[in-house]
């Protein structure tokens, strides 16, 4: 009896919720054709097929395996070249810039912290495959495969040496510029380094102005400043250059005795060769000063990190302006004259959404609270990475010839072609 | 010598463990990934036609230029109308001429069908996703047009650049072998 009432009101209830549904949206009924008319299905062309997303893994797995066997076995500066300017034609101007690795920073900080994005497969690959090569071969990404440095390395046409204060401090940049990276990515706000990536209106031949303006001037710049973007902005070269700092094998700029002939310096338009230090430096005098800073500057980096980590917190109102939802809920907050304003997009979606204001402050508060300890976080790497900096300016290396610098060096081969020793 | 090969070996054992440490961090790093997200899956962007309030980013925002959302007609919803509130401006006149459409490109081939139906073909070269008529459809008619992303002209980027200034948070990830989200028919539906 009870079973029988029940079902006949669930029986009710669907059918006024479907009746309900179809007055919605169907206003006016089908028509039922005489005249033998066909109807035509809304066209919907298929998006590129996942095995060609996987070939691309294919193609970058090829060319940085090319690309370490020519800068370390073959020695070839011609042939990372034309290797390179595949990549650029592959990569960029066939593959539009996308997805590429320095992007990929950002979708896996994204699936690390936000359990509802999957990282594709073909973002995840592209993002270790490079570091794993430069743990065992150095960048060999930089040189060969990324087809942002290979439009730079391209232009190269008359490099100018900078001092190296000025260098290091502007290769503090990428630090910066990784942690805001992830933190935005991390928090779903957005993927700066995608946004300002100059170079992707010029592969597309399309774009936005400040996308095609950036490129260009960042293609100007590089004529006498080489790879602008690389030494001064790309974080995903900062991670490389770790990696490369401690790779297995590197590129060599002689195949066997060095000459000290000097002619590898001025070959390097990205001044990644470091000159041999002079026995006589290092008295114990020396010695001594470096210990006393090294100890100072160890004992900085606690010092350094919490103090980043303390401005981090204080700036997370700010940098969670960014998110578009705290920023709306702010401006609904301290200007809701707004809500009248009928050219306020934003403001009249949300209004018509259905949703309580309330509910859009207590979203923003937890994107909020997120932002503070992303910012915490982000100001204590910068610190850390800062101390990390200063430390390693006084670590004493003794060099007897003409070496690259392993975390600078972008594997580009030019040094090896301007060495004059023979192979044997 | 023999200090010089102390000194070489200690800077090759820090090397080693460096080298290791950063291995084992990056492995960390995908494996992490993965383990909070589930398997890869490739993905493409797409619009959800019922969360879409047609403000008309879609036209202005895209990074393609014209943009790569166009309107898809799903002519199961259609009702063939003589009035079409999608393709003709309020109080018009019921003739094809410019004047009276509401779409800016005339990108809405009207056809006559038989007594009384029209039908309605987007001419995909000249849509600019703006989405007007889709607002128009929706406010007097079935909704039968709607704004879907093209994956013909999608670069599927990173990072849509429509989706971070979707009002209405319409554009989202979808897997990538359904990748249209075509409002159904509703009686078929029904009835199935």
């Amino acid at each position: 009896m009870e079973r029988n009432i029940l079902i006949s009101v669930l029986v009710i209830l669907l059918l006024l919720l479907a009746g309900d549904y179809n007055m919605a949206q169907q206003r006016f009924p089908k028509p039922e054709f005489e005249s033998g008319y066909e109807q035509p299905d809304p066209a919907t062309p298929e998006p590129r097929s996942v095995e060609l997303e996987f070939f691309d893994v294919i193609v970058l797995l090829a060319v940085l395996a090319l690309g370490a066997w020519l800068a370390l076995r073959k020695r070839s500066r011609k042939g990372i070249l034309w290797l390179s300017v595949f990549s650029l034609v592959y990569f960029g101007f066939y593959r539009n810039g996308c997805i590429c690795s320095i992007g990929a920073i950002q979708n896996v900080a994204l699936s690390i912290f936000d359990p509802t994005y999957a990282i594709s497969f073909t973002a995840l690959a592209f993002f270790l495959i490079p570091l794993i090569f430069a743990l065992f071969f150095g960048r060999i990404f930089c040189g060969t495969a990324c087809p942002l440095g290979v439009i730079q390395d391209l232009v190269v046409i008359r490099p100018v040496s900078l001092p190296s204060w000025v260098r290091k401090t502007l290769g503090f940049i990428p630090v910066i510029y990784l942690g805001l990276a992830v933190l935005f990515a991390a928090t779903g706000t957005d993927f700066i380094i995608c946004r300002y990536d100059p170079f992707i209106g010029i592969f597309r031949m399309d774009g936005k102005f400040l996308m095609i303006f950036l490129g260009i001037t960042f293609l100007l710049l590089g004529m006498f400043f080489a790879r602008p973007y690389c030494r001064v902005f790309c974080p995903y070269g900062l991670i490389l250059g770790w990696m490369s700092r401690f790779s297995r094998w590197h590129l060599t700029i002689t195949p066997s005795e060095c000459i000290q002939c000097k002619l590898c310096k001025d070959s390097c338009p990205f001044d990644a060769i470091e000159i041999p230090v002079e026995k006589e430096y290092r008295t114990p005098e020396v010695s001594r000063k470096h210990l006393r800073r090294f100890v100072l500057y160890l004992a900085l980096i606690p010092v350094l990190t919490l103090l980043g980590g303390w401005i981090g917190t204080r700036s997370h109102i700010f940098l969670s302006r960014a998110h578009p939802d705290v920023a709306l809920a702010e401006l609904m907050i301290t200007r809701p004259e707004l809500k009248a304003d009928i050219d306020n997009l934003d403001i009249q979606t949300f209004l018509q959404s259905g949703k309580s204001f309330d509910q859009l402050v207590e979203e923003a508060s937890v994107i909020r609270g997120r932002f503070r300890r992303g910012g915490m976080a982000l100001g204590g790497f910068i610190g850390l990475a800062l101390g990390v900096f200063l430390l390693n300016q006084v670590v004493f290396r003794t060099r007897e010839d003409y070496e690259p610098h392993k975390g600078d060096c972008f594997s580009c081969g030019r040094c090896m072609e301007f060495c004059p020793v023979d192979k044997s | 010598m023999k200090k010089k090969e102390k000194d070489y070996s200690r800077r090759e054992f820090i090397h080693r463990g460096a080298r290791i440490t950063l291995g084992l961090t990056v492995a960390g790093t995908g494996v992490l990934a993965l383990a909070r997200s589930g398997p890869g899956k490739e993905t493409v962007w797409q619009i959800d036609p019922f969360k879409c309030t047609q403000c008309g980013r879609c036209a202005d925002e895209c990074v393609m230029s014209p943009s790569a959302v166009k309107c898809i007609h799903a002519y199961d919803l259609c009702g063939y109308c003589d009035l079409c509130s999608g393709y003709f401006l309020p109080g018009a006149k019921l003739e094809t001429g410019a004047e009276n459409q509401l779409c800016p490109t005339s990108a809405i081939r009207r056809q006559f069908i038989e007594e009384p139906y029209f039908e309605y073909v987007i001419d995909e070269e000249l849509c600019i996703g703006c989405g007007k008529c889709v607002k128009g459809c929706a406010a007097f008619g079935n909704g039968s047009l709607h704004l879907q992303i093209r994956h013909d002209r999608c670069l599927n980027c990173n990072q849509c650049a429509i989706a971070t200034v979707c009002p209405s948070d319409a554009i989202s990830r979808v897997p990538a072998d359904t990748p249209y989200l075509i409002k159904g028919d509703f009686i078929s539906m029904e009835e199935g």
